[in-house]
């Protein structure tokens, strides 16, 4: 890859790292672990995304996101190319975005991701509430207003919050 | 038709159908966390479906898109098992319902996840993240219900009992499935059965519910032959799709 492409490369991954991911508008999809790779040639763009979960209704908004804020700026056939393989996980969330989701009020992950199946959430590791920072909270649904999270409650500020589950 | 054509496309509307009866309930939870949990394992099957619809799509490779495979097609070209096309009656026979298929779905995506075929494979592997939440809070349901009041476990063992004779059919087995089980692309469904009957059991006992002894199945969805309930589900999804053709949102 010649210099030129190396720069614009750069140039668009600093682009992509300004667009925010709808939900949690304090990290962006880059923190987010959504870009995977960006591919520049004589022919185009290659933007390569892949999905939190499957049925992420994002996608089509990240999609139409990456497609204006780069055509806007110049760059000319721009393609998004959707890959389900590696498997998105929390696990690429950096520590930075971590601390930008405790601080926007959303409890980030815990540990690493595994296919932990035990019932009652029994051997888990507990979750931190994102206001006090006290480790009283319960699990009161797996489900939180999208997917990717879960809804806990704080009994030590009896705040409700969400929990970014480790996927 | 293709055997793994086949094999796709009815994976795929077992998610399809299945999702729909749960976005069905979608307001009409218990309460609004438990409406929010239901919509979401809706939206995750949605998006199973959709990346087998797509992959089906490919696979046809006859000009339909994966909408046409979704929206278009009559009652008989629906290859889902008869139990996810089973109505809505009580939150009892929506948990066993769903818990039924969650076990299943669990042990089945987890063979998928070794298949040859790379799609499935990371379809799969991309999916079991999300089916081993289900298992778990459906479980948890299954117990809940069977340890809590007199009327939740005379509810859930009546939906078990109801939902009972349509297990059989998820582990049939036809040419489809031998075949592309010796070309390792899916799981050998004997070793299926013998997990979900495993698990089954497992949460019943701990439940305190009774296994039914009855075993007479009824079976008939994977060949598009369906229930009375199919046709109802047909014309309200496609509803929209054929009153405005085609339509985008």
């Amino acid at each position: 890859m010649s210099i030129a492409f190396a720069h614009i490369k750069d140039c668009i991954w600093n682009i992509l790292k300004t667009i925010p991911d709808p939900e949690i508008p304090v990290i962006n999809i880059v923190e987010l672990g959504v870009v995977r790779d960006v591919d520049v040639s004589k022919n185009g763009v290659v933007i390569t995304i892949t999905p939190t979960y499957m049925g992420c209704p994002a996608m089509t908004f990240f999609e139409n996101e990456i497609k204006t804020n780069l055509e806007t700026l110049g760059y000319k056939n721009v393609k998004i190319k959707k890959i389900y393989t590696p498997a998105w996980t929390t696990d690429w969330i950096s520590d930075e975005a971590k601390q930008k989701l405790k601080e926007y009020g959303i409890a980030p992950p815990v540990g690493k991701s595994g296919l932990k199946s035990e019932l009652f959430q029994s051997n888990s590791t507990s979750v931190n509430c994102p206001y006090c920072s006290d480790s009283k909270t319960r699990l009161i649904n797996e489900f939180g207003s999208t997917a990717c999270k879960a809804l806990y409650h704080c009994d030590s500020c009896n705040q409700p919050f969400e929990y970014f589950k480790c996927h | 038709m293709e055997k793994l054509n086949k094999y796709c496309l009815r994976l795929a509307d077992n998610a399809f159908i299945l999702s729909h009866r749960l976005g069905e309930y979608s307001s009409k939870g218990p309460y609004l966390e438990e409406d929010l949990a239901l919509t979401n394992i809706a939206l995750d099957l949605i998006g199973q479906a959709d990346a087998l619809y797509e992959y089906v799509s490919k696979l046809f490779n006859d000009g339909r898109s994966e909408d046409d495979f979704a929206y278009k097609r009559p009652e008989n070209e629906y290859l889902n098992f008869q139990i996810v096309e089973q109505e809505n009656k009580d939150f009892a026979y929506i948990m066993v319902r769903q818990f039924f298929m969650d076990i299943y779905n669990h042990a089945l995506y987890e063979g998928l996840s070794k298949s040859k075929d790379p799609t499935l494979s990371a379809v799969a592997i991309k999916s079991l993240k999300e089916i081993t939440y289900h298992k778990r809070r459906s479980s948890e349901w299954i117990i809940r219900l069977g340890l809590g009041t007199d009327e939740s476990k005379e509810r859930t063992q009546n939906a078990i009992d109801n939902l009972w004779k349509f297990t059989g059919e998820l582990f049939e087995t036809d040419e489809v499935e031998l075949e592309l089980c010796r070309l390792n692309v899916c799981p050998d469904m004997n070793d299926i059965k013998k997990t979900w009957t495993k698990e089954v059991h497992k949460i019943f006992d701990f439940a305190k519910l009774d296994v039914p002894s009855n075993n007479y199945m009824i079976s008939g969805g994977r060949n598009g032959f369906h229930s009375e309930y199919m046709g109802f589900i047909i014309s309200e999804m496609q509803y929209l799709n054929r009153t405005y053709p085609d339509a985008i949102w």
